[in-house]
């Protein structure tokens, strides 16, 4: 008894100290305001004082840095221009992703552990490094634009980095794997027998296709879809490396608050919203493993 | 010529290895095991047989110590068990998927409960060859579980759980995994080594066929109750219920009214304008009672003409015909609809046998070849 | 027995393609002599020399890989215990909320993660650097090793853990002679993940370091942030060819081990 009461509790503590009360204190410094001192905001929590110093701690809270971040248009454009960007993003993902999984999953059986491998193999390596890879080759005299120019297809060099289409791009590249391990696991499952059937009952191949292996791969599909979208949402390295000043993404506006203005509290306010953005597509996502859970 | 025969439950001096008092098993609201009082004794080859979700398997997880009762109390040897964890019971189990140890090989899969006893290596060494000696495992002990068949991983199965010498092992559908004919040899197999060491074995099985090979005395459950325990023989001769009747073997179930015509005699009633059927049962019944007539195909003889003094002759036709090679089973449908099914040895070759579909046919049994049953 | 198809094959190449050229590209590119990343001129090894003797870029290499031992090594064993307690803890209070804290950080922006973290060491320690990291990166890969772990434990038959207790094993024995040996490729990579998200991260670092403690990501973010960096080339090289060279020779012995296993259960059933 006592041993599982210890098996569970280090990883339960753990997770609460490290992972929930960060939460809740992010909550507390997005009610506070800035002040130029050490720590940059109030009120702070006076123990001496007591319950009455609790009392005036939690009078001084306010939801000045939310209001802000409605005044403020930059605040709110981040946001939709991150949904925007990550709904783009992992519909393009999702153009790319499938054909490679479909085609995986159609692969001899000999070649699919080779296959898999080659889809997880990126993934180990360095993120950064991934998304640095795309820098030499899509600036203005990039290797893109090197070859474009080559074949004669363009006379002038195309901007592509600091764009937004370099962001997806990046983005496109780096989460693809999420893509498409979901749908190969979906795909591999279906039993060819069904396609078969679906021609004997008078189907065209792409009909049947369209019919039922698309149905069938569905769960992946959104599996996918989400585990590119939400990461997408709050990405920060790909649009400051690869995005230009035009970009907006609410992970880079929130690293600048944070590292350049020093604004602890409309820092953590951002992230408090962009939390509440982020719980719709979670809990779908978890909807969508559960259901598919149960399904097996 | 009297042999002794082996049967502790009907010796009230005799003290049983095992006993349930009033034991129930509830899984929030669904009860496994409903208010069970049962003895086992020493030695015995005890066979829980039910389908699956009657309780069977929560009574034998019960005894090795995985599940604890809600209600009532369980001992072995005189002792309650309601406070020894599983790893310092004198029982142990033979797991439905073996479960080896897939990282040890198969001599160490049979040392590992007896280096958690802290035997000394040597005591070991020699506990462990005789184990693999008794199960023909000898030349394999080097191999890793799955380098090895699916009936041989059943004897390393058997071999470890054997090895601490327990009082009682427990045996969790042992043959459910191999084919039929290895699942035969097995079974005599397993009833060797049982009267070879002489351990109280309890096996769950939901095959009737290999609870009646195996066991002394056989427990048919339902609904985490016992119908009934008795001697395979008993049992499949005298059915306390119809549920038993038709659990165990094939069977026909006719319906009717009782009536009492001596001592231990009665008539069925079973259709309007029909001779009744007339049996003989140790079963009391009032006068106009329901009962149920339940008649092995085996006991009902067939042929074409009435046999001369039959207590028991009905009239019908074959409807259908089963033929399984040494016997054939007909189906034959008396008047009013009831259909019966008789069975025959094939003692002639195909070509030489008198009945076929359509034909009127007598069937006829005896007075005590029929059990009368209440329920 | 499938064959590639026409359409299948085409999509197989272009994909692996999009995923493939850019890497192979900074590799060739790293060999390039020219410091202009896009002119070639030439091959040469320079580049791996200056980075050789670049110090703090070797320091950075030294923290980070500290970092990722020490985290990875703790994330294993609190992510292999949550995973034991989500799999076979049975019911407890509060087990919706422990299964949420083991998921939330799998979705959670970084950025987050990295801000609540930073905003929670700061009044506790007197100074932030590789200690404030390693607990950062302990916590949310311990996550990710639990889902590794945790999955090799559903499909884990239990009855070989009731087995060992049969025999005779406390609980803790069981697990140790038992669940751990049968689980241990699942806790090594689950290990592994841990090691490599560590030697990954950027933005937790970022606000999770203090003075002194620069690791691998930071560095190279300083210094690509102001374009290509042909030493950056070089070492980029370097980490994806040890990855490489890794990811091959683990899937070669899974598929060795694979082969013998297949080979084995044939030869016993024949």
């Amino acid at each position: 008894m006592m041993r599982r009461l210890f098996l569970i509790s280090v990883p339960y503590l753990w997770l609460l100290a490290l992972f929930l009360i960060p939460f809740v204190i992010v909550l507390k410094i997005a009610l506070s305001d800035t002040a130029l001192s050490i720590p940059p905001y109030t009120p702070q929590i006076d123990l001496s004082a007591g319950w009455e110093g609790l009392r005036t701690f939690f009078a001084a809270l306010d939801m000045e840095n939310f209001v802000w971040l409605t005044e403020d248009d930059l605040y709110w454009k981040a946001y939709v221009s991150s949904l925007k960007i990550a709904t783009i993003s992992t519909l393009l993902a999702l153009l790319v992703g499938y054909p490679i999984a479909y085609g995986m999953a159609q692969a001899p059986q000999e070649w699919r552990a080779t296959l898999m491998m080659l889809i997880i193999l990126p993934f180990w390596t360095s993120f950064l490094i991934r998304v640095y890879a795309w820098m030499g080759i899509l600036s203005q005299e990039g290797l893109l634009n090197q070859l474009l120019m080559g074949l004669g297809l363009i006379s002038d060099p195309l901007i592509i980095l600091n764009t937004n289409t370099a962001v997806y791009i990046g983005i496109v590249y780096t989460y693809l794997p999420f893509m498409i391990l979901p749908i190969y696991s979906a795909l591999e499952k279906l039993d060819a027998s069904l396609l078969e059937a679906a021609e004997d009952l008078g189907c065209s191949r792409f009909k049947a296709f369209w019919l039922v292996t698309i149905p069938l791969s569905k769960g992946g599909i959104i599996a996918g879809s989400f585990l590119v979208f939400i990461p997408a949402i709050g990405e920060f390295v790909i649009p400051s490396l690869l995005g230009g000043s035009s970009t907006l993404m609410i992970g880079k506006v929130l690293w600048e608050e944070f590292f350049s203005n020093r604004d602890w509290p409309v820092a953590a306010a951002v992230a408090v919203v962009l939390l509440l953005i982020l719980i719709i597509p979670i809990i779908l996502f978890q909807r969508n493993e559960q259901k598919q859970r149960e399904a097996e | 010529m009297t042999v002794d025969v082996f049967a502790p439950w009907e010796d009230p001096t005799e003290k049983p290895l095992i006993q349930f008092k009033g034991v129930t098993k509830r899984y929030g609201s669904f009860t496994a095991i409903d208010n069970l009082t049962q003895d086992i004794y020493t030695r015995e080859f005890f066979a829980l047989l039910g389908p699956s979700g009657c309780g069977k398997t929560t009574m034998m997880r019960m005894l090795a110590g995985f599940e604890t009762p809600t209600e009532g109390q369980i001992l072995i040897a005189g002792q309650d068990m309601a406070a020894v964890p599983p790893n310092e019971r004198a029982v142990n189990m033979m797991f439905q998927s073996y479960a080896l140890f897939p990282h040890l090989s198969i001599w160490d899969n049979i040392a590992f409960g007896l280096r958690r006893m802290k035997m000394p290596k040597a005591q070991i060494e020699e506990r462990v060859e005789e184990m693999l000696r008794l199960t023909r495992m000898t030349q394999f002990a080097r191999r890793k579980p799955h380098q090895v068949s699916g009936g041989q991983r059943q004897r390393v199965a058997l071999a470890r759980s054997l090895a601490r010498a327990p009082k009682l092992l427990l045996l969790d559908e042992p043959l459910g995994a191999l084919d039929k004919k290895l699942r035969e040899e097995t079974q005599f197999e397993l009833m060797d080594i049982q009267e070879k060491t002489g351990t109280t074995f309890v096996i769950v099985t939901h095959d009737q066929e290999e609870a009646m090979t195996v066991a002394s005395r056989v427990a048919v459950m339902d609904h985490g109750k016992i119908i009934q325990v008795a001697t395979p023989p008993k049992i499949y001769e005298e059915p306390n219920s119809v549920y038993v009747a038709d659990f165990i073997g094939d069977v026909n179930i006719i319906e009717g009214a009782a009536h009492k015509t001596s001592e231990d005699g009665y008539d069925i009633h079973w259709a309007e304008g029909q001779e009744p059927i007339h049996a003989k049962t140790t079963t009391v019944l009032s006068e106009g009672q329901k009962a149920f007539v339940a008649l092995r195909p085996e006991k009902i003889s067939i042929g074409e003409e009435k046999p001369e003094g039959a207590v028991n002759a009905v009239k019908g036709k074959i409807i259908d015909i089963g033929y399984l090679g040494n016997i054939s089973t007909y189906h034959v449908e008396l008047p009013g609809g009831v259909m019966v099914k008789a069975q025959a040895t094939n003692t002639r070759r195909l070509s030489r046998r008198n009945f076929t579909w359509e034909d009127e046919v007598w069937l006829s049994w005896t007075l005590t070849a029929a059990s009368v049953l209440e329920r | 027995m499938k064959r590639f198809t026409w359409f299948n094959a085409t999509s197989l190449t272009l994909g692996f393609a999009f995923l493939y050229l850019p890497m192979i590209i900074l590799v060739i590119y790293s060999f390039n002599a020219s410091k202009l990343v896009t002119v070639w001129a030439g091959f040469s090894t320079k580049w791996y020399g200056e980075l050789m003797r670049n110090d703090q870029m070797l320091d950075a290499a030294w923290v980070t890989i500290k970092v990722a031992v020490a985290s990875s090594t703790l994330a294993t064993i609190l992510g292999t215990m949550a995973a034991y307690v989500m799999v076979r803890g049975g019911r407890f209070m509060g087990r919706t909320l422990f299964s949420g804290m083991i998921f939330a950080p799998l979705v959670m922006p970084e950025v987050i993660t990295g801000l609540s973290l930073f905003l929670l060491f700061k009044p506790i320690f007197t100074q932030m650097g590789a200690h404030t990291i390693i607990l950062a990166h302990a916590t949310f890969a311990m996550c990710y090793v639990s889902v590794v772990v945790s999955s090799r434990l559903v499909s884990f038959d239990k009855s070989l853990e009731e087995a060992a207790l049969d025999l005779g094993c406390t609980p803790f024995e069981s697990f140790r002679l038992v669940t751990l040996p049968i689980i241990a490729p699942a806790v090594i990579s689950g290990w592994l993940l841990a090691f490599t998200l560590s030697l990954d991260d950027l933005v937790i670092a970022n606000f999770t370091t203090g003075p002194g403690a620069t690791t691998l990501p930071m560095k190279i973010w300083s210094a690509v942030r102001l374009g290509v960096n042909p030493q950056i080339n070089a070492l980029s090289t370097l980490m994806i060819g040890v990855v490489t060279i890794g990811v091959i020779i683990a899937s070669i012995s899974t598929k060795r081990a694979a082969l013998r296993q297949k080979a084995d259960e044939q030869a016993a059933a024949g």
